[in-house]
Parts: structure tokens; C-alpha cells; sequence
């Protein structure tokens, strides 16, 4: 193998692996700009996805796409009835004892899981074949241009739903001002349960993509959160676009680092690269100075 | 209700169950009492694919031995603690059954790390611990009061390195998941490779909740490595398996006797075929030639444990069920006595369990030598006997 | 220090004199024991994020800092436990007053983030630094401490020695909020930039509080190290982070009383969850849930201000946390 396609071969894995953080780091922005905490429990909403769309699809054998869109609504109702639950009986809480709460909550989603699904390892078979596509020596699955794909698709729906829907800029108001969007007759409380609904909604996507890849159980979901945290503050808290770059640079600097320097000391690569930028520049790398320093936290 | 009528209910629920409790007091005292036996296994978290088996075995072996009359008439009961994989927990939980609930004999903990860290609390209540776990360090050297089950990683890694040298491969790179597990056979590996005359060309790791392992496998293909070890006992195991394959790389692939259970099989799907590992014979037993003299145990418990649970049996659940019939067996010879179980544990000689034919003996508390070792391999999502 | 503080800590001295005698049984004095070791991390948390407000994520790390630095310095240097507490410490001091200037220029979440990082780094180093800390498999045959010919190695003379440590910092960590540093403290968690405009130099005193937590972080490890005699990376990673937090937050975050609470609390919890097997994380998951919704002061605070509701005004450092609120 040359080192041509050898580097290639390490970007391609970059991508692959900063995509899931990318799409993990989506769900962590769309609640904290409309509550400005960061739900803990976020990374439970992707294995969950991901597990129920394995039972739907190996146990029910629903076909896939059918699987897909069942998942994701399950996801959503659970995520709404979280905060229905959860956050919203709540009157004046702190920023902390919000992220408690989510600690709380993804302590029962694990628990829930582990009771429905056991303690296995479970894997989805891939959307269109599992043979690798070979580029210039390095090769490439099928399920990363899926993920890639329908990771494009979220954000340009996301996009399309913050930048022309009613409900979409009424979310945007209430991440630049709370008090003001409330004043302004925006129901805040009703844009969190929103915000939680659609951020479980695109963890479930995540977590039905990434499964052919990275297989899942019940206690996958920590891990992925840590990592996607890691994206959406490097890209800049509450920028979408920011979240999903850091996502891309999170995975290469990883798979760079395994490659060139030790696979040991790969995560470690990459953390500290976060801590020098969020040294040089504290907001991250497309987050707004100004507006975080207005947040409260 | 008027208060006195509440009054007067209280007082007659109050003597009712007071009652109760006499009654069922006597009842209990009239059974013989039962032997205590401790379990630590992580039954929850990150390794709990190895302590649920093992739970579910010996709670299987306490049934079945209750329904058939006890240990020389007293039922046998098995205290089993959760210690979530975790040092800390492990400490309490055991300290917990030696000093609450007073076990005669402790088995578990499932990871080595749990092991070694209650180590110190077995040798000075002087509690037999007969561990489910596999690393070297927590019989080497002999600790007075500590046995374990699981063979060693040792004799795995001579199984493999004399295969490899049978097939003429000298060239190797070996992978491994940063666990406890991992980390030993990796130590292992690297020690004894000069021995077999294996150059170890390329050192990976991955970590146990890691994605994707494409990165290292590329650097492997990069080499002139005429083989692959992948020693790991997490699910991530299956991961490489499938990057190996995405990757096209086709040098064999050995695994350790952390692949032991068919669910990495499945996740790893069409990749796993082929996969050359050293396990014990209780994941071929189906293949054995019948003049074994394992094949009786192994068929027994896989029919049990596979009809009691619906799932698969897996070499963890063995290593407790061998632990937990080491201690029943010096129940029934010398009774509730700590010392002299495990005078007696220590010669045991030719006890035939699921990982092997256990000899202790003084200066060795494995029991087990590197024929408790079968090479196995992977054909049509089976693990056979390799031939 | 107030009267009410002189007595409430004169009480739990007593209280935790007297409680072994009654139950002297090695397994519930070794709950006790870690709830003390704990409640040293917690403390320190409560006066980094209850006074001072800064958020960390990465308390573990210097707790594992401490419990290594100990555990290294004993078992491959042969040095006597004493000696090894005291170099973690100021190997802990010193780490976290280099991480801690820029870090404490962050805020929030980008703050929680950086101790995140910080810790997760620390726990790689642990694993991958074989020669040292043994990797993930850990180390073991860790001495115990030595009192002249007095070896600390059963429950009952460590649960005093913890506890009695305990006690000092207590009362070190009370004295410091009723003085100069800790009015300070609070004028930052009321607002850093008025606080700054009143001439406190809120960069120093969040450098200093900071370094006193790890500091106080470092010296449960040692004690930990001491005590289990074993060591391995899964011990310090980013649950149990969360988990110290959790602590505090249950307990009640404006108050070190309520972060010992808080500790005892949790660690207490699981045990008696032990009857429920597997049941158990999941009632651990909703009493956490159910504690967080209904009396989001923590659990102490909540209920001490339940019981005493309009009777008392509510004090000033809750007032302060709650104006304080997003």
C-alpha cells in the first residue's frame, strides 16, 4: 500500500468517524439554543435509534425504510415525553440542575435498554451491500456514502426548517433571546419540548446510519455523546454549520493521529488540539463571541 | 373508619404478622441450614457480557442442585452482588459477603482488575476466592486463599505461536482492545514472540468503545505482516474482523480466547469465517469425538444452560459453572468450613469441568495446562474444531 | 465561621466518633470510608462550582492524579505513603494551576468542556502508560500508611483516619468562605464582571479555588490508593466525574454541608439498591430524576427549606444561585 492511499485511507476513515460526531454534536445545538443546556442524554437517543431499528428490521422484519421512519418517530415521542416528564414541570431550574436531570435520564434510557434488548451486541446489516467501493488504493463501505448522504439531507432540512417554517424561526428567536422571544408572544416553553423532540429525532438518524458500522448495545451511547460534546463545542456551541466541520476535523485529526503518531494516543491527539483552540479562541472555531458571553452559561 | 376501629386494625395486622414471622422462623429453622456461597460478577456495565452468563449459570447450578436434595441435605444458596466491572464496587461487594452475609467461599470477580483489587480483602479474612478472570497475576505467584478458573493467557498465546509455527508465518501484527484483557495478552504476546521466532512487525490498539479500526488495520496492510492477532475480549472485536475485510486484506486472521462467544460471530457476519482462536472445547462441543472426556459436561451444560435461557452458552459462563462445582464439591467432602475447602480445592486433582481437567495442586492454583486449549475456527458461522 | 456552622460541625464530629462503635463491621465502615474519601472531592467541587461557580468535568482526573502519583511513588520508588502524598499534591497543585490559566478564562459549557478534555487526556495516560501505571490492567501491592508502629490496614483504624482528615478540610474549607477569599468566591458566581469593576481580582481567585479542589482531590486519591491497594485507569474516567458532580448537585451545590450529604447520599444508595440486583440502576436513575424535579436545590436544601418554608428566609447564597438561573 503507498502512502498515497494510505492518507487516504486515514481521511476516509476521518470522515466516516467525524460524520457520527458531526451528526451526535446536531442534536447537542438544537436543545442548547433553545434551553442553553447540554442534554447528557443525547447520546442515548442514538442508541436507541439504533436499536430500535435493529429489532424492527431483524426481529419484525419491517423493510427498511419502513424501519427508519417507525425508529425515528419512536425516538421523537420519547424524547418529547422526556421533557414533557422531565424538564417541563420544572418552574425556575438552574443550567446544573438541568444537566443533572439529563444525567438522570440517560441513566433510564441505559437501564430501559438493557431490560428490553440484554447486555448483547447487536448489528444491522448495511443498506446496499457490505462490498467496499476502492478508490485510488483505499477503500470506502456503501453505509459511509449513506451516512454522508442522509447527514447532508438533515442539515439542509434543518436549515430549510429554521430559515422558512414558523415553528423553525420561532426555535431561532428563542436561541438569541428567551425573554425577548417570550415577550414577543412565542410560546418558550413549547419550543424546549420542540427542540427536545427534533434533537432525539436526529440522534435517532444517527444511530440507524451508524449502526451497520459500528454495531450497538445498550451502553453505546456515553462514548458517542463525549464525542459529539467534543464537535459541537469545537465548532462553536449553537452553530450547526460549526458542529459539523468540528465533526469532520474531530474524526480526521483521529484517524491521522492513529495513523501517524500512536493508535494509543489517538483520542488524546485530538482533545488536546480542542484544548489549543478553545485556548486561542474560547467560543470555538464558528461560535459567536459576543452571544456566548451574553449566554448565562 | 372511626379511629378506634383503625387502632383496633393496626393491633390485630401488627399480631398477624408477628405471627407470621414466628411461624415461618420455625419453619426455617427446621430445614438444615443452608451453605452460603458468594458471587462477584460484573453483571452491569462496560463487561457485562461476561458476568451476565455467569450469573445465570450458577443461579442454574444452585436450582438444579436444591431440586436434587442439597449439599448432604442443606440447600445451597449463592449470594450474587453486581460489581458493574468496577474496582471500587468489587471491594464493598466483597467485603459485603464475607462480613454480612459470612459465604463460606467467594468465586468471581469476572475481570482481572476486580480480581487483584480484592485480592488483599480474601487472603486476610481468609475466604476462598475462586476467580472467573483470566490474567497470570492473580495466581502467579500463589496467593494462599485465591484459585482460578479461566486457563491461562499464556498457554493461549503458545497454542497460537506453535500453530504459527507450524504454518511457517514468522511475520505477525497483533491488535489489541486497552482492556485488562487485551493488555495482558498483548504483554504476553510481545514476551514470548522470540521464543517461537515471531517478529512482532506492527503493535495496535484500539479502544473498547471505538467505532471504527480502519486506521490501524491500514497500517498493518502496510507491512509485511503474514498474519493478524487480534486479542480483545469486547464487542469491538467484531469491528476488526469487518475492517479487515472492507480493507481486502486476506493473511489469516487469529483471534484469543476472548472471541468465545457466538454473538461475535453474528456481528461480525460473513468476515468471521475462517478466524483461527484457541478456546476451550465447550464452544465446539458438538464436534468433539464422543471418547472425550469433557464432552459429557459440555453437552450437559449446554443443554441446560441453552434450554433455560434461550441463548447461546459462552466460555465466561463456564469458567462460574467450573468455580461454583469446585466449591459444591468441597462442600460435600469437608462441610462448611473455609479453611478445609480450600485445603481441599488446592488437591483437586482431575475434576473435569467445562475449561479443561482441572489438577491443583500447592504451587499451581490454575489447574490447567495448555491442553485445556482446542484451536477452534469459524465455518458457516459455527465455531468447529480446526483440523 | 458562624455559631450554626461550629455546631452542625461539632455534631458530626461527635456523630462520626461515635458510629463505628455502634456498627463496627469492616463492610459498612468501608461504605463509610469511601463516602469520606469522597466527601474530600465533593467539598472542594462544592467551593469550585457552589461558591465560585466554574464547572468541572474532569474532578476525577486529579483525583486519579493523586491516587497514582501515591500508588507509583510507594510501589516502584519504595517511598513511605506520607512522602507520597505530599509530592501528589503538589504534582496535582501544579497540573492544575498550569491547566487551570487558560481554562478558567473559559466559560460554561466551553469550561466544562476544556476539564472534560483535561480529564479524558489524564485517563488516556493512565492506560497507555504501561511501564508506570501497568495500562489498563492496573497495579496492585500498594502499601498502607504507617502511624509510627501503627499500620493503618484495617477498616476501623482507617475509617477515623479518613474521616478525622475529613473533619480538617471541613473546617479549612468553612473558615475560607466566611473570610476575604471566600466573599470573593461569591462576588464571581454573583457576576465575574461586576465583581471584577469592585476591584476583586476574580482571575486569581478562581486559579486559587480551582487549585484547592484538585488539591483536595488529590489527597482522596492518595487515600484511596492507601486503602484499596489497587489501581487501574476505569476507577478515573469521565463517569465518575459525572457521578462527583451529581453529588453535589443532589446535595445541594451552595453548601460543602450539602455536598457531604450529597455524597453519602449516592454512596449509601446503591448498596441498599443491591436487594433490587438488576432492577437497581434503574431506581437509582428515577430517585435521581424524582430528587432533581422535585426539590432542584438538592436534596438537603430542598427539604430543610420544605420543612421550614416562610419561616426562613431563604439564605444568601441561594439567593444568589438563584438569580443565577438561565
Amino acid at each position: 500500500m503507498s502512502l498515497g492511499s494510505q492518507i487516504l485511507q486515514y481521511l476516509f476513515t476521518g470522515i466516516t468517524v467525524g460524520s457520527i460526531y458531526g451528526m451526535v454534536a446536531l442534536g447537542f445545538n438544537i436543545i442548547y439554543n433553545s434551553t442553553g443546556i447540554i442534554n447528557l442524554a443525547q447520546g442515548e437517543f442514538v442508541m436507541l435509534g439504533g436499536m430500535i431499528m435493529i429489532s424492527l428490521t431483524t426481529t419484525f422484519k419491517l423493510p427498511l425504510p419502513l424501519g427508519f421512519l417507525i425508529s425515528v418517530l419512536l425516538v421523537t415521542m420519547i424524547g418529547a415525553a422526556f421533557e414533557r416528564l422531565a424538564i417541563h414541570p420544572l418552574k425556575n431550574p438552574s443550567v446544573i440542575t438541568l444537566i443533572i436531570i439529563t444525567v438522570a435520564g440517560s441513566i433510564l434510557f441505559k437501564g430501559g435498554a438493557m431490560f428490553l434488548w440484554g447486555k448483547g451486541t447487536f448489528t444491522l446489516p448495511a443498506f446496499s451491500g457490505e462490498k467496499p467501493i476502492f478508490i485510488l488504493g483505499a477503500t470506502i463501505l456503501p453505509q459511509t456514502l449513506w451516512i454522508l448522504g442522509i447527514m447532508g439531507i438533515v442539515v439542509l432540512l434543518l436549515t430549510l426548517f429554521f430559515s422558512f417554517t414558523q415553528a423553525g424561526k420561532a426555535m431561532k428567536a428563542c436561541a438569541v433571546n428567551r425573554e425577548a422571544a417570550n415577550l414577543m408572544g412565542i410560546n418558550v416553553k413549547v419550543m424546549v419540548l420542540f427542540s427536545f423532540a427534533l434533537s432525539a429525532a436526529i440522534g435517532a438518524v444517527a444511530g440507524i446510519i451508524i449502526a451497520p458500522i459500528s454495531l450497538m448495545d445498550y451502553n453505546r451511547g456515553t462514548m458517542l455523546a463525549v464525542k459529539g460534546f467534543c464537535a459541537a463545542v469545537l465548532g462553536g456551541l449553537g452553530s450547526n454549520l460549526g458542529a459539523i466541520t468540528a465533526g469532520f476535523i474531530i474524526g480526521i485529526m483521529e484517524s491521522l493521529g492513529a495513523g501517524f503518531i500512536s493508535s494509543g494516543y489517538k483520542d488524546a491527539i485530538a482533545l488536546v488540539v480542542l484544548l489549543v483552540v478553545l485556548f486561542v479562541k474560547p467560543s470555538g472555531i464558528l461560535g459567536n463571541k459576543e452571544r456566548s458571553q451574553l449566554k448565562k452559561f | 373508619m372511626t379511629r378506634k376501629t383503625k387502632v383496633a386494625t393496626g393491633v390485630v395486622a401488627a399480631i398477624v404478622v408477628a405471627l407470621l414471622l414466628v411461624v415461618s422462623f420455625s419453619v426455617w429453622c427446621a430445614a438444615l441450614k443452608p451453605y452460603k456461597v458468594g458471587a462477584v460478577f460484573a453483571i452491569t456495565g462496560g463487561a457485562s457480557w461476561l458476568g451476565e452468563p455467569e450469573r445465570n449459570t450458577v443461579k442454574m447450578i444452585e436450582e438444579n442442585v436444591n431440586a436434587a436434595g442439597g449439599i448432604n441435605g442443606h440447600p445451597l444458596q449463592v449470594i450474587v452482588e453486581d460489581t458493574v466491572g468496577d474496582e471500587t464496587k468489587a471491594v464493598t461487594a466483597v467485603k459485603k459477603l464475607i462480613e454480612r452475609d459470612k459465604v463460606l467461599a467467594i468465586i468471581g470477580p469476572s475481570r482481572s482488575g476486580t480480581t487483584l483489587a480484592v485480592i488483599p480483602i480474601v487472603q486476610r479474612a481468609k475466604v476462598p476466592l475462586i476467580s472467573c478472570a483470566a490474567a497470570e497475576a492473580i495466581v502467579i505467584p500463589v496467593k494462599q486463599w485465591v484459585f482460578k478458573t479461566p486457563q491461562k493467557d499464556s498457554d493461549a498465546v503458545i497454542r497460537i505461536y506453535e500453530y504459527m509455527r507450524e504454518h511457517g508465518i514468522s511475520k505477525v501484527a497483533i491488535i489489541t482492545g486497552t482492556t485488562g484483557f487485551g493488555d495482558q495478552g498483548r504483554k504476553q504476546l510481545k514476551k514470548m514472540a522470540p521464543d517461537y521466532g515471531i517478529t512482532i512487525v506492527a503493535d495496535e490498539t484500539y479502544g473498547p468503545k471505538d467505532t471504527d479500526m480502519t486506521v490501524q488495520l491500514t497500517k498493518i496492510k502496510g507491512t509485511k505482516a503474514q498474519a493478524v492477532i487480534n486479542w480483545s475480549i469486547v464487542p469491538a472485536q467484531a469491528i476488526v474482523v469487518k475492517n479487515m475485510r472492507q480493507l481486502g486484506m486476506t493473511i489469516p486472521l487469529f483471534q484469543s480466547h476472548g472471541f468465545g462467544n457466538i454473538k461475535y460471530v453474528q456481528a461480525a457476519g460473513k468476515a468471521a469465517e475462517g478466524i483461527i482462536f484457541p478456546a476451550g472445547r465447550l464452544l465446539a462441543v458438538d464436534t468433539l469425538p464422543n471418547d472425550n472426556p469433557q464432552k459429557e459436561v459440555l453437552s450437559r451444560y449446554k443443554k441446560e444452560y441453552e434450554a433455560k435461557y434461550g441463548e447461546s452458552v459462552s466460555t465466561f459462563g463456564g469458567h462460574a459453572w467450573d468455580a461454583l462445582h469446585l466449591v459444591i464439591l468441597a462442600l460435600r467432602a469437608v462441610g462448611p468450613d473455609r479453611a478445609k475447602i480450600r485445603n481441599f480445592i488446592e488437591n483437586v486433582k482431575g475434576f473435569v469441568g467445562t475449561g479443561g481437567i482441572f489438577n491443583y495442586s500447592p504451587d499451581d492454583h490454575t489447574g490447567l495446562t495448555k491442553e485445556a486449549f482446542e484451536m477452534l475456527t469459524v465455518k458457516n458461522g459455527k465455531f468447529v474444531v480446526l483440523k | 465561621m458562624g455559631k450554626k456552622n461550629l455546631l452542625s460541625l461539632l455534631i458530626l464530629s461527635i456523630v462520626v466518633m461515635i458510629l463505628p462503635l455502634i456498627i463496627n463491621n469492616p463492610y459498612y465502615l468501608s461504605i463509610l470510608i469511601f463516602v469520606g474519601i469522597y466527601s474530600l472531592i465533593t467539598i472542594g467541587l462544592s467551593l469550585l462550582m457552589g461558591y465560585a461557580g466554574q464547572i468541572s468535568l474532569g474532578q476525577a482526573a486529579f483525583f486519579g492524579l493523586g491516587a497514582y502519583t501515591s500508588g507509583i511513588l510507594t510501589t516502584k520508588f519504595a517511598l513511605s505513603p506520607w512522602i507520597a502524598l505530599i509530592i501528589a499534591i503538589f504534582v496535582t497543585a501544579g497540573v492544575a494551576f498550569l491547566i487551570g490559566i487558560p481554562a478558567l478564562k473559559l466559560k460554561g459549557h466551553y469550561l466544562a468542556m476544556a476539564t472534560l478534555a483535561f480529564g479524558q487526556i489524564i485517563f488516556i495516560i493512565f492506560n497507555q502508560e504501561i511501564t508506570y501505571t501497568g495500562g489498563p490492567s492496573g497495579f496492585g501491592q500498594i502499601p498502607y500508611f504507617k502511624l509510627g508502629k501503627f499500620m493503618l490496614d484495617s477498616d476501623f483504624r482507617y475509617y477515623y483516619f479518613v474521616w478525622i482528615i475529613v473533619l480538617i478540610t471541613l473546617t479549612l474549607s468553612l473558615n475560607l468562605i466566611h473570610s476575604r477569599v471566600g466573599r470573593a468566591l461569591r462576588s464571581i458566581h454573583g457576576g465575574e464582571i461586576t465583581a471584577n469593576i469592585m476591584g476583586v481580582n476574580t482571575a486569581r481567585y478562581k486559579i486559587d479555588v480551582f487549585v484547592l479542589s484538585a488539591v483536595y482531590a488529590s489527597i482522596a486519591g492518595s487515600l484511596y490508593a492507601h486503602f484499596v491497594t489497587f489501581l487501574s485507569p476505569g476507577t478515573f474516567g469521565f463517569s465518575f466525574s459525572i457521578a462527583l458532580l451529581t453529588m453535589v448537585a443532589v446535595g445541594g451545590m451552595a453548601s460543602v454541608w450539602g455536598a457531604i450529604m450529597g455524597t453519602a447520599l449516592l454512596t449509601i444508595l446503591p448498596e441498599f439498591l443491591r436487594i433490587f440486583h438488576d432492577y437497581d440502576i434503574l431506581i437509582y436513575g428515577s430517585t435521581l430524576l424524582f430528587i432533581m424535579i422535585l426539590l432542584p436545590e438538592g436534596f438537603f436544601i430542598g427539604l430543610f427549606n420544605l420543612i421550614r418554608k416562610g419561616n426562613l428566609p431563604q439564605s444568601h447564597l441561594l439567593k444568589k444561585l438563584l438569580e443565577t438561573r438561565r
